[in-house]
């Protein structure tokens, strides 16, 4: 049973334009994920990162394979912007974060690694890459991360990593 | 030059994505390797700071790690990656050159344990260090 006033649900679409300018913000933002050419998306608070393959991110020219840096810079990167996404969630929800602020002061400061972790568990293969990341701590200062990427099949990852990271101060 | 240090160091400028982020081999020997990555703006990872991205230092890292296992004496002719851990010491100063230095500390038949830094201009102070294993090809 509802009691008392409730605030009217806002409509569907304008949640949806304010989370999407929220994620854009972030991933635009950053030059190296454009230049990696990774693209995230979104279902609900659900992220799933995306590294569409191409020639240049070719490690092992003989098998060909995806370059062990490319592996390690693609988890980190699903860290952090699940990392930061997750972190600016509730200001998005309440509409602390409108699109008109993003575009005029930008974003709150990213989080910082501070060490990350990767295992190697199948070589990635020439074709598009996907990864997900659970936040398994998150604190004031401090967060831990868990990441894990595949390619055909969900179940047979070729990559997981672990990451402790700095998170940002809010500012007031 | 032996002949196989200058194979391993042709395999190594062949890498399509290290010469892409324009690394460059400074020297490999038996069990180590130096590689460099100039500073650019593809690589920045905070876009307030211009600072490069973590991301950027890992392949570096694998690259230089990998090269050093492959120059080792013992291995037959190739590597993979079996794990990286990646520890950030401080953020690389924006428009510095990267260099990576890495070598084997340890090599068994089938495992290489691989120990790295990198440092920008500052060279009293990393930018980041790295430990990882890799295969080895053994007899």
């Amino acid at each position: 049973m509802m009691m008392g006033p409730r605030r009217k649900a806002e409509p569907v679409q304008v949640v949806k334009q304010r989370r999407d300018a929220t994620l854009n913000a972030l991933v635009d933002g950053v030059p190296y994920i454009r230049y990696l050419g990774i693209t995230f998306e979104r279902k609900g608070d659900e992220l799933t990162a995306v590294l569409p393959f191409s020639e240049k991110l070719i490690g092992n020219p003989l098998l060909p394979a995806i370059h062990g840096g490319v592996t390690a810079a693609f988890l980190e990167v699903t860290a952090i912007i699940t990392l930061s996404w997750t972190f600016l969630w509730d200001d998005v929800e309440s509409g602390n974060i409108n699109t008109d602020q993003l575009r005029d002061e930008g974003l709150p400061r990213l989080p910082k690694t501070i060490d990350f972790s990767t295992d190697y568990l199948r070589s990635g293969l020439p074709r598009d890459a996907y990864a997900r990341a659970r936040i398994n701590r998150s604190g004031r200062r401090y967060s831990s991360v868990h990441v894990e990427a595949w390619q055909d099949n969900r179940e047979r990852l070729f990559a997981q990593a672990t990451g402790h990271f700095l998170m940002p101060q809010r500012r007031d | 030059m032996s002949a196989k240090i200058k194979l391993a160091r042709q395999f190594i400028e062949a890498i399509p994505h290290s010469r892409i982020l324009g690394m460059r081999l400074k020297d490999l020997g038996e069990g180590f390797a130096v590689i460099e990555m100039p500073y650019s703006e593809d690589l920045i990872g905070d876009p307030e700071t211009k600072v490069i991205h973590g991301g950027a230092v890992s392949a570096l890292m694998d690259t230089c790690c990998g090269a050093a296992a492959l120059g080792h004496p013992s291995n037959l002719g190739s590597t993979a990656t079996i794990d990286l851990r990646i520890d950030y010491m401080r953020a690389a100063v924006p428009g510095q050159t990267i260099v990576a230095r890495a070598e084997c500390y340890h090599v068994t038949r089938s495992v290489a344990f691989v120990r790295a830094s990198a440092m920008d201009d500052d060279r009293d102070h990393p930018v980041a260090t790295a430990t990882g294993a890799f295969t080895m090809e053994g007899k």
